[in-house]
């Protein structure tokens, strides 16, 4: 059946390779130049870049983790209303309302993954002394991505709207008020005021910055949720492809020379 | 069984879980070529053997499962959003082993003359199709299906609705940001939620540039890269991890400690009488009033500031640091350096908070300024 499907034009005119049986070396390398989504890997790589001691594996199940999150993300927001009168109320009806209501936990239990994931790629990464020249850039791009993961984890934290939401960012943001000049709470802050009046306040400050508001309320969850759901995953897409095309310019999976 | 557990709680306490992996850090990991002849003659190295393996994996194992038939301890680690943490644990520890068992097999084997393996390895080369592609998705379906068995067996957290009045005691960040949060029982939020997070980051940018030896890029290996390794180790797991295994199983009502094995009762008091050091030198040694002068009242905390800043790079550049200095030079010896004392200041302000109860060095609480 198998093999007959792959004869036809239709199958053919899919996969570039055709539907023979693949047997040959040269058949091999095609499959890879052939496909859009393997030619991000080279060809040919040295056979120690290709066991799990040695990279774990931990960079690629980053990236896949992160697809998850993408296709349970959408599919959650079908059903999402990030306001505060919905919200709450929204994520109790994924549960319950919900044909097979496990998007959610598939969504947050891959979300801390990905940071488990992506801090022992970064872990491996310093143990095989990867960072070092021609990598620094594709490490200071990592660096980035780290952060990235961690602001969209904790941006994603907030939505479900309850108790423990609210209050881990409200301990999270209260950190915002306190950097040096421009948080109320912040040391030097009041040094800009012209005599009695303060530029920077609890209204005017990094943490009102942060959270639309002088708490973590409607304007908050609002931003959260569009850094959550747009800004971030559009941002930490881009440094992925600038760190994928860079694994590759610098010549592959670091291996001793 | 109970007295064991008195013990556990009791050498939990972050005094004395910190100061004893603290002493005992450097002489597993070792920076110097001194402290590595001692990790040899004490046998240390055989942790990262299979024998080694076996012995943490039945001792971590061992603890984890004699607790989880303790009610307070299976509490706080079966919570759902502690769940992770604890993997992460497991994993961390295994993964360690794995690199240092490789690394202390390459350094043997260099030491040989022979090359690291990843070198013997990589004079095969494989086809990417099928030989990666095909692992790349093995992994694929087993960590989808450990993720779909972890989602249908336990379900995702959801407390009662928001309610801005009444705040949860603890309340507590997640828990990749426990260990910043862990800090502001002995920095300020400027210091513990801005600049350090500013520093880290800035810090981990600068690994490539600062660490310039050239060895041991593409394979493991410790020998070749002890410094490095040792600086990197004290500071994502104990600077790190351990902070956010404090803040997140051992942290309860009032950010209190809490044994693994203690009940959370909220209404433990921890009799807290933190001082300054301007109040120190001026009240209790000097026996006289606070200066009204801002500046003459922190002069001995500017001073300690100044020394070491200032004069602490220069003393350990031509000392302890003194081949690190010449092969860095002066730009990046100061960049390493301001990094590296920025990052112990955490140890030593927890020090001087067990030891002597200092809460700042400077504390201008006018301008919010504590340090
Ligand atoms: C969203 C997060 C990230 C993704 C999806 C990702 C993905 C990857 C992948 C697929 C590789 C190929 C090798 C491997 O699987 O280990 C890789 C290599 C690399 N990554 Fe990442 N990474 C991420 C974060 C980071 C971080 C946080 C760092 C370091 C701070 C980093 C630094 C590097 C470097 C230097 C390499 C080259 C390693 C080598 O040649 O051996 N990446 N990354």
């Amino acid at each position: 059946m198998l093999e007959k499907f792959k004869q036809t034009q239709f199958y053919r005119a899919i996969f570039r390779t055709g539907g023979a049986p693949i047997a040959t070396h040269k058949q091999r390398i095609l499959v890879t130049l052939n496909n859009v989504f393997l030619h991000l890997h080279p060809v040919r790589i040295p056979k120690h870049a290709v066991k799990i001691k040695y990279t774990w594996c931990m960079g690629g199940l980053s990236f896949f983790v992160f697809l998850v999150l993408t296709v349970t993300g959408i599919l959650l927001m079908f059903y999402y209303r990030p306001t505060i009168e919905y919200a709450y109320g929204d994520v109790i009806d994924m549960k319950e309302q919900v044909p097979l209501g496990l998007m959610r936990e598939i969504h947050r239990w891959n979300a801390h993954l990905m940071v488990i994931t992506v801090w022992l790629h970064m872990f491996r990464v310093f143990m095989t002394g990867s960072y070092k020249p021609p990598r620094e850039f594709n490490w200071m791009v990592g660096v980035v991505l780290l952060i990235l993961t961690m602001l969209l984890s904790f941006t994603g934290y907030l939505l479900p709207w309850d108790q423990l939401a609210i209050w881990a960012i409200t301990v999270g943001s209260n950190m915002a008020g306190a950097t040096p000049m421009v948080g109320a709470a912040g040391p030097g802050s009041s040094l800009l005021a012209i005599g009695d009046v303060n530029f920077v306040h609890s209204a005017s400050d990094a943490r009102f910055v942060m959270l639309g508001g002088r708490f973590v309320g409607e304007g908050a969850l609002l931003r959260f949720y569009v850094l959550h759901c747009i800004a971030l995953p559009f941002v930490i897409m881009i440094f992925m492809i600038v760190h994928f095309w860079r694994i590759r310019k610098d010549g592959g999976i670091s291996g001793p020379t | 069984m109970e007295n064991f557990k008195e013990i556990i709680n009791f050498i939990a306490a972050p005094q004395i879980m910190f100061t004893a992996l603290l002493a005992v850090f450097f002489f597993i990991f070792p920076p110097t070529d001194w402290l590595y002849s001692i990790n040899r003659k004490l046998g240390l190295h055989k942790l990262w053997t299979k024998g080694g393996g076996i012995f943490l994996l039945v001792v971590t194992l061992g603890f984890f499962i004699f607790g989880l038939t303790d009610e307070n301890f299976r509490l706080i680690v079966t919570k759902a959003d502690n769940v992770p943490i604890v993997g992460l644990l497991f994993l961390v520890i295994f993964l360690l082993w794995l690199c240092l068992f490789q690394a202390e097999n390459n350094d043997k084997r260099i030491a040989e003359g022979k090359g690291p393996m990843e070198a013997e390895d990589a004079k095969e080369k494989v086809l990417v199709w099928p030989d990666l592609v095909y692992i790349e998705l093995i992994a694929l379906v087993i960590v989808s299906a450990l993720t779909l068995i972890w989602a249908i067996s336990l379900p995702a957290p959801l407390e009662g609705p928001a309610n801005p009045t009444v705040s949860p005691n603890p309340s507590k960040a997640p828990w990749y940001f426990l260990g910043l949060q862990e800090m502001l029982v002995y920095f300020d939020p400027w210091i513990a939620g801005v600049l350090f997070p500013t520093v880290i980051i800035i810090g981990f940018m600068a690994i490539p540039f600062i660490d310039n030896n050239p060895k041991g890029s593409g394979y493991y290996t410790f020998k070749e890269r002890k410094m490095a390794i040792s600086i990197f180790l004290f500071l994502w797991l104990l600077l790190w991890l351990f902070l956010i295994m404090t803040g997140t199983f051992l942290r309860g009502p009032n950010w209190n400690f809490f044994g693994p094995f203690e009940y959370w009762d909220i209404h433990k008091v921890e009799v807290l009488t933190n001082i300054n050091l301007s109040e120190l030198v001026y009240m209790i040694w000097q026996n006289k009033a606070l200066p009204d002068n801002i500046f003459i009242r922190e002069m001995y905390g500017f001073a300690a500031l100044g020394i070491y800043f200032g004069l602490l790079p220069l003393i350990l550049a031509k000392t302890v640091f003194r081949k690190v200095y010449d092969s860095l030079g002066p730009f990046r010896y100061s960049v390493f350096i301001v990094l590296l004392l920025l990052a112990v200041s955490l140890p030593i302000k927890m020090f001087l908070r067990w030891g002597f109860n200092i809460k700042y060095i400077v504390a201008i609480p006018e301008f919010f300024l504590n340090i």
